[in-house]
């Protein structure tokens, strides 16, 4: 099968090869049957693509050790779950999932356009269909995923277990999708750049496909965050490390890209941002896929040796240089159809929010490359770290926050001053009585950063809580109907506005756990032996037992054997039992003796968290194995051919040993305050956004089109 | 070799569906047909613009004269986008309504 | 003011803006970089985060202490790492990390939770605290 595999891959590239061909071909012919041919290419591509990673996943699911790409993922004892997605854990897997998601995608966006945007879908299809063969020319070039192997290996290598938890699993089709997602905005842009069809009408066509892109992409990095705070051991969820910025980049700048489309679509302003804008989330959102796959930054991602990276670089410099050219050969199509009317519009604060949210970009950008900027000016590599990009990133973040409780509370066009001030007096009211209390009553001022953000999300909610009060209010006025009829059919005819205020609430406190969980978390560093307590943020923590588990994982990871603690917990009249581990896998160095071999693999944190909507205890801990090093060194010599079930009752003795005179362990204990709100926040805005992106009803559409048309029939005809 | 056997196979098979279009025929080429499409997206946003501008000034951002003053505007240009696709689509204005 | 001048204003304003943003970039992160390097060229006297291999059998553990030595990737000086703080769980012998310290007496001294070690294979992702 994997021989059908390739063969999809090579027809795959021809297919979005022709695709690009015969699109340009019939655009610049106004031939429509070659356009139509064009598209056809696309659907085969995605049917190639799909049949194609079923193969592969199906070759996954059976272990099936002759393909090479399951035999370095994965092995017979990793569970079903992380079978499945250990296909995208390798470089080539990965590749593919690219491809297959670019290629569905693509269909998608040009069967829904196939009858309108004639003059740009054609240009598009090319565009999509060049990036499609780049990434199969990747694979069928240099990273197939369909090599096999000569003598199938007796066993697999296994998923990384520190991949081994549903959200690692789940974050890169999500960040693809993402990535992908931006690519059919950029793509339609392109195509109105060539055919000077600058208007928005590219943009009414893709405007979903951004916001798709955007939920996504947010939702990855989310996971990523969530990963890194529950699965490894320092208990933090952002590093600032270049592969986390990486994948922040282009959220930021799509963030800009899905508002100032808005307004474009509504003054017809900003059109030369907007192309540049999409180009450059595109370019990062390549950049994005790139960085984890170079060697180029140091970062703990070492693929010093990969072999796609020069080829990568060349496809970014050129799209790069494509953009820049293509956006001013048609400077003219883009100037502006309408002036600025007044600073205070929603238009200005959507540009100043562009402007923080690149800014911000920017200086991700800086921070994330300095290593190189550095080499190439001053010839010594120099590298930042995440105190340079907090104190960095942080002044901007509040203007962020700030400007999205601004936002919501302007119209387009203007809004006149006195209403504004009507407006504003109870979320400024709201936000003055929150600093006081927290002055009051918390020791919130001892992080003035924290303090103003506490503020600032103060003031967005209460806009937002306000906007749906008001927008309820005024539907009554209207048609009398209850409060929450009105709230809801508020939310149902405004989905853009209303789904996008939510977002806002959403952004506001995520912000709101993050400024809290990073300024006021208290850490601490203890090594303990059983019986032994210690004391953090009010908790008292008294180490009562230590385990040793053989097998049966319930995290569902297969790890064969798990030293841990049992720690119990009391605070003010509350009791509760924290269980954090360490999973040790075994390894496959045939260097190793029999028994060590079981704790030479990887190893893992398996931390424990007691979730809280005020703080988070969070718990690691290190078991000293070192004590047993003698012993298994003995058993490794005394018992080295010995069979499975034998080496079972070894290892068994091992454990019981341990757990009944266990050295000292190392245990790290953090107490972080409104983390769980990160989570929570991040939620509400997907939420926001699912809301904004629903399609309205046709029907309640067309009743609303029938009664504006006759109305303004009415004042045609008497003009 | 099941790898050149599924190229030859997939090859045909691609072929074939992309050359359904050219084998049909040349479709005659409307560009009328394009611009009513995108002219009437640019009518549901222009009206989608009404509407919300009559929400500001229902929930008080727009003042009585502010909004009449956008209002005018924005029915203008909806009047100048139902004028050019009655053009295209050959009708008079009175048949409209 | 008439809108030309306005938007001339809002020009400069904004120029102002990008100018001063990009003066902070370069001015911090120059003053707060460290220098990264290889265990063949760290000199005494300043911090470095320094990238290399974990040399085999050079790990020892003391308590809350972890000793071991880095050599360069490709290479065989090899310089002897004092480190405390938590330990990231691919760390082993072989592996490629970076730590951030200063060479004492001989000794790569290195701050609390700078270690990060990197995974020998594709995709995997591990990072460990970082003094703030």
């Amino acid at each position: 099968m994997a021989g059908v595999g390739s063969a999809c891959l090579t027809i795959g590239l021809f297919a979005a090869l022709y695709a690009a061909g015969a699109s340009v071909y019939g655009a610049l012919n106004r031939r429509r049957e070659w356009v139509s041919s064009g598209r056809r290419a696309i659907y085969c591509l995605a049917a190639l693509c799909l049949v194609a990673f079923a193969i592969l996943e199906a070759a996954f699911l059976r272990t099936d050790l002759s393909f090479a790409l399951v035999a370095e993922g994965s092995s017979t004892d990793t569970p079903t779950f992380y079978k499945v997605t250990a296909l995208w854990a390798t470089q080539d897997g990965s590749l593919l999932l690219w491809a297959t998601l670019l290629s569905l995608f693509s269909s998608a966006v040009l069967f829904l356009t196939r009858r309108t945007l004639r003059d740009i879908a054609p240009w598009a299809t090319a565009v999509l269909g060049v990036v499609a063969a780049f990434f199969l020319l990747l694979m069928v070039g240099w990273e197939n995923p369909f090599g096999t192997l000569a003598v199938a290996p007796q066993e697999g290598a296994g998923l990384n277990p520190l991949l081994r938890h549903p959200a690692m699993m789940i974050h890169p089709p999500m960040l693809y999708t993402g990535y992908v997602g931006f690519s059919i905005p950029f793509a339609f842009a392109v195509g109105a750049l060539i055919t000077r069809r600058t208007g928005a009408d590219w943009i009414r066509a893709t405007r979903r496909f951004a916001l798709v892109a955007w939920t996504f992409l947010g939702t990855g990095i989310m996971l990523g965050a969530l990963w890194s705070y529950t699965e490894l051991g320092w208990g933090g969820y952002w590093a600032w490390d270049p592969v986390e910025n990486a994948s922040l980049m282009p959220w930021l700048v799509g963030t800009a890209f899905i508002h100032s489309i808005m307004v474009q679509e509504k003054r017809g302003l900003l059109k030369v941002w907007n192309v540049s804008l999409i180009c450059a989330t595109f370019v990062l959102a390549l950049l994005g896929t790139f960085l984890v796959r170079s060697g180029i930054l140091e970062s703990i991602h070492a693929f010093g040796a990969s072999t796609i990276g020069v080829q990568f670089l060349l496809f970014i410099a050129t799209v790069i240089a494509a953009s820049a050219a293509l956006i001013l050969w048609r400077l003219p199509d883009l100037r502006s159809e309408a002036k600025l009317d007044s600073l205070v519009s929603r238009e200005a604060f959507f540009l100043l929010n562009n402007l923080v949210l690149v800014g911000l970009c920017l200086v991700i950008l800086w921070g994330t490359f300095f290593p190189l900027i550095s080499e190439a000016l001053t010839g010594t590599e120099e590298s930042v770290g995440p105190p340079w990009f907090n104190r960095l990133t942080t002044p901007l973040a509040l203007a962020l926050v700030l400007l999205t409780g601004i936002g919501p509370v302007l119209a387009w066009r203007k809004v006149t001053p006195s209403a504004l001030r009507r407006i504003l007096l109870v979320p400024v009211a709201a936000t003055l009585a929150a600093l006081a209390g927290l002055l009051a009553f918390t020791n919130a001022a001892d992080s003035p950063a924290s303090l103003a953000m506490f503020c600032f999300v103060a003031f967005v909610l209460t806009v937002v809580a306000q906007e749906f009060w008001r927008g309820a209010s005024a539907r009554r006025t209207m048609t009398g109907e209850a409060w929450p009829r009105a709230l809801a059919r508020l939310l149902g005819r405004n989905r853009r506005r209303y789904g996008g205020y939510l977002v806002h609430a959403g952004i506001a406190v995520l912000f709101l756990g993050v400024a809290a969980s990073s300024a006021f978390l208290e850490q601490r560093d203890v090594r303990l032996s059983p019986g032994d307590s210690f004391e953090i943020d009010g908790y008292q923590v008294t180490y009562r037992e230590a385990t040793a588990r053989l097998g049966g994982d319930s995290s569902g990871t297969g790890a064969p054997i798990a030293f841990g603690a049992v720690l119990d917990v009391r605070k003010d009249g509350k009791h509760f039992t924290l269980r954090p581990s360490r999973n040790f896998y075994s390894s496959a160095d045939p260097s190793l003796g029999t028994i060590s071999r079981f704790f030479e693999g990887e190893a893992t944190s398996e931390v424990d968290v007691r979730w809280g909507l005020r703080k988070d205890l969070w718990l690691a801990v290190r078991p000293d194995i070192s004590a047993l090093e003698k012993p298994i060194a003995e058993a490794d010599a005394n018992f080295a051919d010995t069979p499975g079930d034998v080496q079972a009752l070894i290892i068994a003795a091992l454990a019981e040993r341990y757990r009944n005179d266990p050295p000292p362990a190392a245990f790290r204990a953090i107490a972080s305050p409104l983390v769980a709100w990160i989570w929570i926040g991040g939620a509400i805005a997907v939420l926001g956004a699912l809301v904004a992106m629903w399609p309205t009803p046709e029907a309640r559409l067309r009743r609303v089109r029938a009664i504006y048309s006759a109305r303004l029939g009415k004042e045609l005809s008497r003009a | 070799m099941e790898y050149a056997l599924a190229l030859l196979v997939l090859a045909a098979l691609v072929a074939v569906a992309v050359s359904l279009p050219l084998r049909r025929g040349g479709e005659e080429e409307r560009r009328d047909a394009t611009r009513i499409e995108e002219l009437s997206a640019a009518k549901e946003a222009k009206y989608r613009e009404i509407r919300d501008a009559e929400l500001d000034h229902r929930m008080g951002k727009l003042s009585e004269a502010d909004w009449r003053a956008v209002d005018r505007d924005l029915r203008g240009e909806a009047i100048e986008i139902l004028r050019e696709l009655d053009r295209l689509e050959g009708r008079s204005p009175q048949e409209r309504a | 003011m008439d809108p030309s001048r306005k938007r001339k204003l809002r020009l400069v304003i904004f120029l102002a803006a990008a100018l001063l943003l990009a003066t902070a970039l370069v001015y911090t992160s120059f003053s707060a970089s460290t220098e990264a390097s290889k265990p063949s060229e760290v000199q005494p006297g300043q911090s470095y985060e320094m990238t290399g291999k974990v040399v085999n059998d050079s790990i020892e553990r003391d308590g809350d202490e972890l000793r071991f030595r880095v050599r360069d990737r490709d290479g065989t000086e090899s310089v002897a790492v004092l480190y405390s703080g938590v330990v990231p769980d691919p760390f082993r012998e072989g592996r490629e990390v970076i730590v951030e310290g200063e060479l004492k007496k001989g000794t790569f001294v290195a701050e609390r939770d700078s270690l990060v070690t990197k995974c020998p294979s594709k995709f995997t992702k591990e990072k460990e605290g970082q003094s703030s």
